[in-house]
């Protein structure tokens, strides 16, 4: 790349020639504040947050859409600069709905942090009073548009890396607002309870749905038996919340956390996911051998369920059947343990901790109840688990470590990296090779399917047969994928899809990560956290889960059984695409 | 299966209502003039036009239609349909009513009388004509006759030195 020669606050440095001047600055440690700014996703320059005076440009710019040139001088921090900076936030104060204490990004708000950084005592403009609407509609995200400073990170966030475009800008001037089409609720809209947009808003005016209130409910009624279960992303997110360092593992914790909040058994969801891996695995060997519908693409991330129900109908038959994992889970708490606990399935609350606001759509599905009962009773994603332990006053990070439950408890390596974009295909790989064969698998890494880019191919050999497999990760790769399959450029036997960028452990759900330009990278770090206790477990393949074996043995018969259908498999349902 | 939010009966108030008969006697009128536009640099704004030119508004059903074939979010072109005030979502009511906001009537007023409509005729300010379709409610700029401010007009009618409290009698005689 070529380089330029540029002065920031004195400092001469050569950049690289395609850089702006935000990146040049912070790459010699000079930080510019942002606000709308998301690198490669938002870059609009609508909030003028981060102007900086440029010699010889008659006004201020903005820093995150300017380019650097040859010889451009750049002053980050003058008397002007400083003085626009905080008329800005003033403005955005003075049409802002200011609740702090009460507002569900109190602590974790950039508006907060930048009012606090610019030394913003007082709002010298007279208020605009914001409407306070509030739609809490949809099971998973909640709007308030009193909050919303009009970033547009959601938007494009929702567009372009999503490929769903559910909410948008409209009206104009003072009107102006991010709304789903004809201002309906995303409830009624095809949104697909992704999250993604409340990762990326910098303030309160996207949240999740909080159902955390339902679960203390639950755990204080005597009469029911409070079981829950935690999607593999949650152990490598929820130290986040208490000031560990990203990714950082906390299984051993987590489990004490949730015993000492009162659960009645703590199991895993990756014990599910290996059960996932018998079932789907199986379905795709009857389907490769049997002349089933290909490609097989896998069902376990309800946000892509969904936007296949409104955007690809037409790949219906290609989804597994197989439920996602932990609906797999609730589905055998209420029959097979319940049973051999003696318990009452009626009196089972089964609660998922998942890195997933879309979850809490998929356990509503009514079709998801193979027992009679719902599989699931609610889910709450790990910013609400630890908001109770918060609540709960346990001081997590000196908990001493726990381990799951039996008899639904015990995973392999291979249920542990469902979390992670790949980690199912290499999963599915890991027993179907061995499944086909006959033989023992000496290599278990797939490593061709590892890896964060957005749309992944390989050619896997099993047997006789080639075997050609794709990984997608984030709705829009996966509509990527798909057209080109539609238009006949691509074929593959085997499609994992994943509807967050990175997969779960980037989920809706997740920890807040402040700086949102951070947010792709921290996926490494969690990504990197679950290979590693992957290496770590003493078996890797999920048929080999000993639990799960017996739950074969004593329960279910074989994979695919009638019995495993009901209680294992479900369908979906066409829905619109507006 | 229900498939939800097919616009089979609508609660907001647009115009899916009449969805049937758009799709009926409109939609391939609607296809024609995306289809013509499709291949152009940038062919909403022309296709939005063209619609307005047409129907008189943009009937909804148009616009999902807009949607699928440009393969571009609807909330995308409600965006666009909102931001621009040439546009209209529902048909013209059967009653216009202009309220002139220049500066003369302003000064006396004019905005309170604004407000009163708003309120009388349950609009937000944003869609301009009743739910029932039966007013329509622009703002104008100056009616010429600043001798009687604040003045609105309705279907060519003028109403002179109002009151918002004059404004719900006036309505009744419609
Ligand atoms: S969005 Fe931020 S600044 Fe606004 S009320 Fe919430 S926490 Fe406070
Ligand atoms: S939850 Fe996902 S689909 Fe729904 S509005 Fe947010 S980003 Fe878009
Ligand atoms: S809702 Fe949040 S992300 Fe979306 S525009 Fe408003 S402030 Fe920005
Ligand atoms: S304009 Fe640069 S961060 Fe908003």
């Amino acid at each position: 790349m070529d380089k330029v020669n540029v002065t920031i606050d004195g400092i001469v440095a050569a950049v690289p020639s395609d850089y702006t001047v935000l990146e040049a600055a912070r790459s010699l440690n000079i930080d510019i504040p942002t606000l709308c700014f998301l690198k490669g996703i938002n870059e609009v320059g609508a909030c003028r947050m981060c102007v900086v005076e440029v010699e010889r440009a008659r006004t201020l710019q903005a820093a995150c859409v300017l380019p650097v040139s040859e010889g451009m001088v750049v002053r980050t921090n003058t008397p002007k600069v400083r003085e626009a900076r905080k008329t800005i936030l003033e403005l955005i104060l003075a049409r802002h709905n200011r609740e702090c204490t009460t507002c569900s990004k109190n602590l974790n708000c950039e508006l907060q942090k930048l009012c606090d950084e610019m030394n913003i005592k007082e709002v010298p403009y007279q208020p605009y009073e914001m409407k306070v609407e509030i739609d809490d509609l949809s099971p998973c995200v909640v709007r308030d548009t009193s909050k919303c400073i009009l970033c547009g990170r959601c938007v494009n966030v929702c567009k372009k890396v999503q490929g769903v475009g559910a909410i948008d800008f409209s009206k104009r001037g003072i009107n102006t607002m991010v709304t789903p089409a004809f201002g309906q609720s995303l409830n009624d809209v095809a949104c697909i309870g992704c999250g993604q947009c409340i990762k990326v808003c910098p303030v309160g005016a996207l949240s999740e749905k909080d159902d955390t209130e339902e679960v203390w409910q639950a755990l204080s009624n005597p009469d029911l038996h409070v079981i829950v279960q935690t999607a593999p992303a949650v152990r490598v997110g929820l130290g986040e919340e208490f000031g560990m360092e990203k990714g950082a593992p906390v299984t051993g914790k987590m489990v004490s956390a949730l015993k000492r909040l009162g659960f009645d058994k703590v199991f895993d969801t990756d014990f599910a996911a290996d059960l996932t891996i018998i079932e789907e695995g199986n379905e795709l060997i009857d389907r490769l051998n049997n002349g089933g519908k290909l490609p097989l693409i896998t069902s376990c991330s309800p946000g892509w369920v969904k936007y296949c129900e409104h955007f690809f109908p037409d790949f219906l038959d290609n989804l597994s059947t197989c439920k996602s994992p932990h609906e797999m889970f609730g589905a055998i708490a209420k029959s097979y343990y319940a049973k051999k606990e003696g318990i009452d399935p009626s009196k089972i609350f089964v609660v998922s901790v998942m890195p997933c606001t879309a979850k809490k759509f998929e356990c509503k599905r009514p079709e998801l109840s193979g027992t009679g009962y719902a599989d699931v009773d609610v889910v709450i994603t790990t910013r609400e688990l630890a908001r109770m332990i918060k609540q709960a006053r346990i001081n997590f990070a000196k908990l001493e470590d726990s381990k799951f439950d039996k008899i639904l408890g015990e995973s392999t390596g291979a249920g542990v990296i469902f979390g992670v974009t790949g980690g199912v295909m290499e999963a599915a790989l890991r027993t179907v090779a061995e499944v086909v064969t006959g033989k023992e698998l000496q290599n278990v890494e797939y490593t061709a399917v590892r890896g964060l880019e957005g749309i992944r191919e390989a050619q896997v050999k099993i047997g006789d047969l080639d075997v050609k497999v794709a990984v997608a990760n984030g709705t829009g790769n996966a509509k990527a994928l798909l057209d080109r399959i539609r238009k006949g450029e691509a074929n593959y036997h085997f499609i994992e899809i994943m509807g967050c960028p990175g997969g779960c452990i980037n989920g809706g759900g997740q920890p807040f990560i402040m700086d949102k330009n951070e947010i792709y990278m921290s996926e490494v770090d969690r990504a990197d956290s679950l290979y590693n206790i992957d290496r770590s477990m003493p078996l890797r393949k999920s048929h080999l889960n000993p639990e799960v074996k017996t739950l074969y043995d004593e329960y279910l018969g074989k994979p695919n059984s009638e019995k495993a259908h009901k209680l294992l498999h479900t369908h979906y349902t066409k829905r619109s695409r507006f | 299966m229900s498939e939800p939010n097919v616009n089979n009966g609508c609660r907001c108030g647009c115009d899916a209502g009449s969805k049937m008969d758009v799709q009926n006697s409109k939609l391939k009128e609607a296809d024609e003039i995306i289809y013509k536009h499709k291949t152009q640099k940038g062919p909403l704004l022309s296709i939005l036009n063209e619609f307005q030119d047409s129907f008189g508004y943009l009937p909804r059903a148009a616009l999902e239609e807009t949607s699928k074939v440009l393969d571009m979010p609807l909330a995308e072109i409600y965006g666009v349909a909102t931001f621009y005030s040439r546009f209209t979502l529902k048909p013209r009511g059967e009653h216009t009513i202009s309220v002139c906001l220049g500066t003369a009537c302003y000064v006396k007023g004019a905005k309170d009388i604004f407000d009163e409509l708003l309120k009388e005729l349950k609009l937000d300010g944003s869609g301009e004509t009743t739910d029932d379709g039966k007013f329509t409610l622009e703002a104008t700029r100056c009616l010429g006759c600043c001798g009687l401010s604040p003045v609105m007009m309705i279907d060519g009618e003028v109403y002179g030195r109002l009151t918002p409290e004059k404004v719900p009698e006036i309505l009744k005689k419609y």
